[in-house]
């Protein structure tokens, strides 16, 4: 339930090969019964996709120099995506059922923990 | 009906406040109980450090407790290595050094002023206790409380934890245990809530982890293969995608803050599995998005063709930065694991460690006693009910089991889920047992249904009591019995009903009474066994006098002693890398080799020195400063670990580098055998090893036969004689023996002429000198 790649345009060059039919009812579906929190978030999800494919880029196509500095960007990237997909999956009331300790405040909660966390690590990373 | 009265007047607070209660009193017993039982070593000896590479934790953590942490974190060590040195910093898990150093300043901070070498000693005592309490929570998560305490019970004086765990075994095991039962803890309870936060922990554990020991590899592979078989299994849920991912992506970057760890993380094979369930899982996470939005028929087309093609193309990527060499393939030391016979063929230095050969039957049994055979019904009980938590015990059960097989010390990362397994196995069987209730057999129930008034008051009582009141009286008793929840107890009552269960107490009786025996002959064997096989420190070595007194040999430090008072400061001492942190820890001077063995050259370069003739060592040992060699020698006291015994390796590891120059074969006599005696071969005569632990041995028999007591060989009269090398000091039971190495020649003669020199114009002087050979 993480992906974000579904909620804008960015999913349709990558699986253009398929039926574009399909490609319109997915968007389509999405956007009609997605709530507007949840929008917020694949947003911001697909902000920080953007972004690591940026420093990705820049570490193929020009250097990857100062290694630990890739990594803690790169990785708090990714860290920061997964952490706010979880906090999707979390928040989504279609997943009430699988999340029974978690309650939308706790997951927030947990979220932000785990950012800081991650952060921390990355700030230690960058050398 | 029941098969024992209970008492029905106690409310279910007073229940739950009781069991509460008896949990806290047992695991703080269990604590005690599993510190004390590492205390024989100090007890009966000394508070010491024990073993060979607790003596460089030792030493590291004395310099982060004197010096400060970040001193610590830039050591540079130039008396070990001589002359390469040591960046310790960067070649070490600091965790365990960490861990002192915290509670040696908090101590300190609370006026107790405990010396560092204590703390060091009793710090794997302390963390058992700790790894108790772990192994609770990880078991609680399993079955239930009852269990857990059973697994807590087994793993406070199992002898398969305690054998790397005494107090003065300062290893990173010590801790490392109690932080893999912790992080797998952490790592079950965040998939079964779906909590980012114990993702979190898991991962911040996980760190402390990485920074402890380097088996942390195992939990790097233990997790992903747990959520790829969860995926196989179709149990894919949003809880495995949060918790995996909080995990992984917290706990990946921080494991790289490790210095000694590094980039390894995205460089090497071990890490992959690791990144590739990651990847999967948001592939799947993402088609499940998918899924939700749009129709079945849809849904297959986007799957076929972005789905399985991503994860397609992922793999084919990883398989194709390993064979370019971006990705590091395994290591020696995880490849050996897989392929067994692997580093006995291409590193001898990994297959001569007696810690990696293989385990035998009666090891297993000595370490685990009765749950060498509960193991087994513990799993297949976690078969029955076969939860997702359960999934990650039987797959680490299988792992486990493998390595433990293949590897002694890796016995010790099986003990844990050994003692899980089987205490959920022995507690499913105590439950059944203790179970007050009876199966209700069908013509009976109609009896007593039909004519009430038969039934006796108490009886029908009991019944009453138990349909009308689930929640109170008999229905909390219960729990105390089956240790079932309170709101579990009328689903339980329904099931009363089961055609199956146990009649009479006498059966129950026989059961358990067995059960408590075999518990109570677990606990006498854990002691036995710590107390006779595990808790000798091989720095004294003990023996029993006639009269049962006990005689300690104690030359190790006698040696190591003299070393340190009645040499030069920075006098280099060569020995084999056995000895290395030993020396470097007692005797404080500068060694050639040690235990961490990172150079495998330089190690080649000492055996090369101990295998080769007086001629040929002479050079290396000039070109490298030695000024003592340091040799032991068991020959006079029977003690085996010698470095006679060893010589082979040191054979073959030189061979591994100078083939030409050193050949395991010359080493043995025509039929092939390893002797010591007039027999032996050349080379076994002329090496340097052969010729300084034999030196001046003959003259202890006074003309009488001499007899070495280890190879139980008669060595020739005549011992061997030595020309380059001087003995410097022998200990009184001629463990260790330690020579100094002759400066060159005044007058530029090669020393063995001007040896031989000075001895002819002793005995015959009235022949001319021998002729002076210049140095080459």
């Amino acid at each position: 339930m993480a992906g974000p790649k579904a909620s804008t345009a960015a999913s349709k060059p990558a699986s253009s090969a398929v039926d574009p039919n399909a490609i319109h009812s997915l968007w389509k579906a999405y956007n009609d019964t997605t709530p507007s929190r949840l929008k917020l978030i694949d947003s911001f999800l697909v902000f920080l996709m953007l972004s690591g494919i940026a420093q990705f880029l820049y570490c193929i196509l020009i250097t990857n120099f100062p290694f630990n500095a890739f990594l803690a960007g790169f990785g708090s990237c990714v860290g920061q995506f997964v952490l706010t997909a979880s906090l999707r999956t979390q928040v989504n009331p279609e997943n009430r059922g699988e999340f029974k300790d978690v309650s939308p405040e706790r997951a927030f909660a947990d979220f932000a923990l785990g950012s800081i966390v991650l952060h921390f690590f990355v700030f230690n990373f960058l050398g | 009906m029941l098969a024992y009265s209970l008492p029905s007047d106690i409310s279910p607070s007073t229940f739950v406040n009781t069991a509460s209660l008896v949990r806290i009193v047992a695991l703080g017993l269990i604590s005690a109980a599993a510190i004390s039982s590492r205390l024989f070593a100090v007890v009966n000896f000394e508070s010491i450090i024990h073993e060979f590479d607790p003596w460089f934790n030792y030493r590291a953590t004395r310099v982060l407790a004197s010096k400060g942490f970040y001193e610590f974190w830039n050591w540079f060590d130039p008396t070990a290595w001589y002359p390469l040195g040591r960046v310790v910093g960067g070649t070490i898990y600091p965790g365990l050094m960490a861990t002192s150093g915290v509670i040696y300043n908090i101590l300190h901070a609370l006026n107790l002023p405990v010396d560092i070498r204590n703390i060091c000693v009793l710090l794997a005592p302390g963390f058992s206790a700790f790894t108790a309490w772990a192994t609770y929570m990880f078991t609680k998560e399993m079955k239930d409380e009852s269990a857990g305490l059973l697994a807590a019970a087994f793993i406070g004086i199992v002898p398969g934890y305690i054998s790397r765990s005494v107090a003065g075994s300062y290893d990173n095991e010590a801790i490392a245990i109690f932080l893999l039962m912790f992080t797998f803890y952490a790592w079950i309870k965040a998939l079964k809530t779906g909590s980012a936060l114990f993702g979190t922990i898991a991962a911040l554990f996980y760190f402390y982890m990485v920074a402890a020991w380097g088996g942390y590899a195992f939990i790097t592979n233990m997790i992903p293969l747990h959520a790829f078989v969860l995926l196989l299994m179709g149990r894919y849920t949003n809880r495995l995608y949060v918790a995996y991912c909080s995990w992984y992506a917290i706990g990946t970057l921080s494991s790289m803050q490790v210095p000694f760890v590094g980039f390894q993380p995205v460089r090497t094979s071990e890490h992959m599995a690791a990144l590739g369930i990651f990847g999967l899982l948001q592939i799947v996470a993402f088609a499940q998005l998918i899924r939700s939005h749009v129709t079945s028929k849809q849904f297959q087309d986007l799957l076929f063709v972005s789905v399985i093609s991503a994860a397609v193309l992922g793999m084919a990527a990883m398989v194709l930065l390993t064979y370019k060499g971006w990705i590091a393939p395994w290591t020696g030391r995880f490849y050996s694991l897989w392929d067994t016979g692997y580093a006995k063929k291409y590193i001898p230095i990994i297959a001569s460690v007696s810690e990696h050969q293989p385990t035998a039957w009666p090891s297993f049994f000595m370490d685990l006693h009765m749950l060498t055979f509960l193991f087994p019904f513990g799993v297949l009980v976690l078969f029955r009910t076969l939860r997702d938590e359960h999934v990650f015990v039987i797959i680490y059960a299988v792992m486990g089991t493998y390595f433990a097989g293949v590897m002694v010390r890796l016995m010790l990362t099986l003990t844990p889920c050994v003692c899980v397994a089987s205490a959920v196995g022995l507690s499913q069987l105590i439950d059944t047992f203790m179970d007050p209730r009876e199966p209700d057999v069908g013509e009976e129930e109609e009896k007593e249904d039909g004519s009430s008034t038969t039934a006796t008051p108490s009886k029908k009582a009991a019944k009453k009591e138990k349909n009308a009141a689930p929640v109170t009286g008999v229905g909390a008793i219960d729990d105390i019995v089956s240790t079932l929840s309170i709101a579990g107890g009328l689903e339980k009552d329904k099931s009363a009903k089961a055609k199956t269960g146990i009649f009479g107490l006498d059966t129950r009786m026989v059961v358990l009474f067995n059960t408590a025996a075999m518990l109570l002959f677990f606990v006498l064997h854990c002691t036995w066994v710590t107390s006779n096989a595990y808790s000798s420190p091989s720095v004294v070595l003990a023996s029993s006098n006639p009269d049962g007194s006990q005689h300690i040999i104690d030359d190790f430090r006698e040696a190591y002693y003299w070393l340190r008072m009645n040499t030069k400061e920075d006098a280099v001492v060569m020995s084999w890398w056995d000895y290395g942190y030993q020396i470097a820890g007692m005797a404080d001077r500068v060694t050639l080799v040690d235990n961490n063995t990172w150079n495998n050259t330089h190690i080649a370069t000492v055996g090369k020195a101990m295998s080769s003739p007086e001629e040929v060592a002479y050079p290396i040992l000039r070109k490298h400063d030695v000024d003592y060699v340091l040799v032991i020698f068991g020959g006079l006291i029977g003690y085996s670990g010698d470095d006679i015994n060893k010589f082979l390796w040191m054979v073959r590891i030189a061979q591994g580098v100078w083939p030409d120059e050193i050949q395991e074969p010359n080493y043995f006599t025509q039929q092939g055998e390893y002797r010591v005696d007039d027999q032996a071969s050349k080379a076994m005569k002329d090496s340097l090893m052969y010729k300084m632990s034999y030196y001046r041995f003959a003259e202890l028999f006074g003309g009488g036969q001499v007899v070495d007591r280890v190879r139980q060989q008669y060595l020739p009269k005549q011992g061997p004689t030595l020309d380059y090398l001087d003995e410097a000091f022998t200990s009184e039971n001629w463990i260790v023996r330690i020579f100094q190495v002759k400066k060159e020649d005044l007058l530029g003669r090669d020393l063995k002429s001007a040896n031989g020199f000075a001895q002819g114009k002793k005995r015959k002087r009235s022949k001319p000198p021998v002729k002076r050979r210049v140095l080459a």
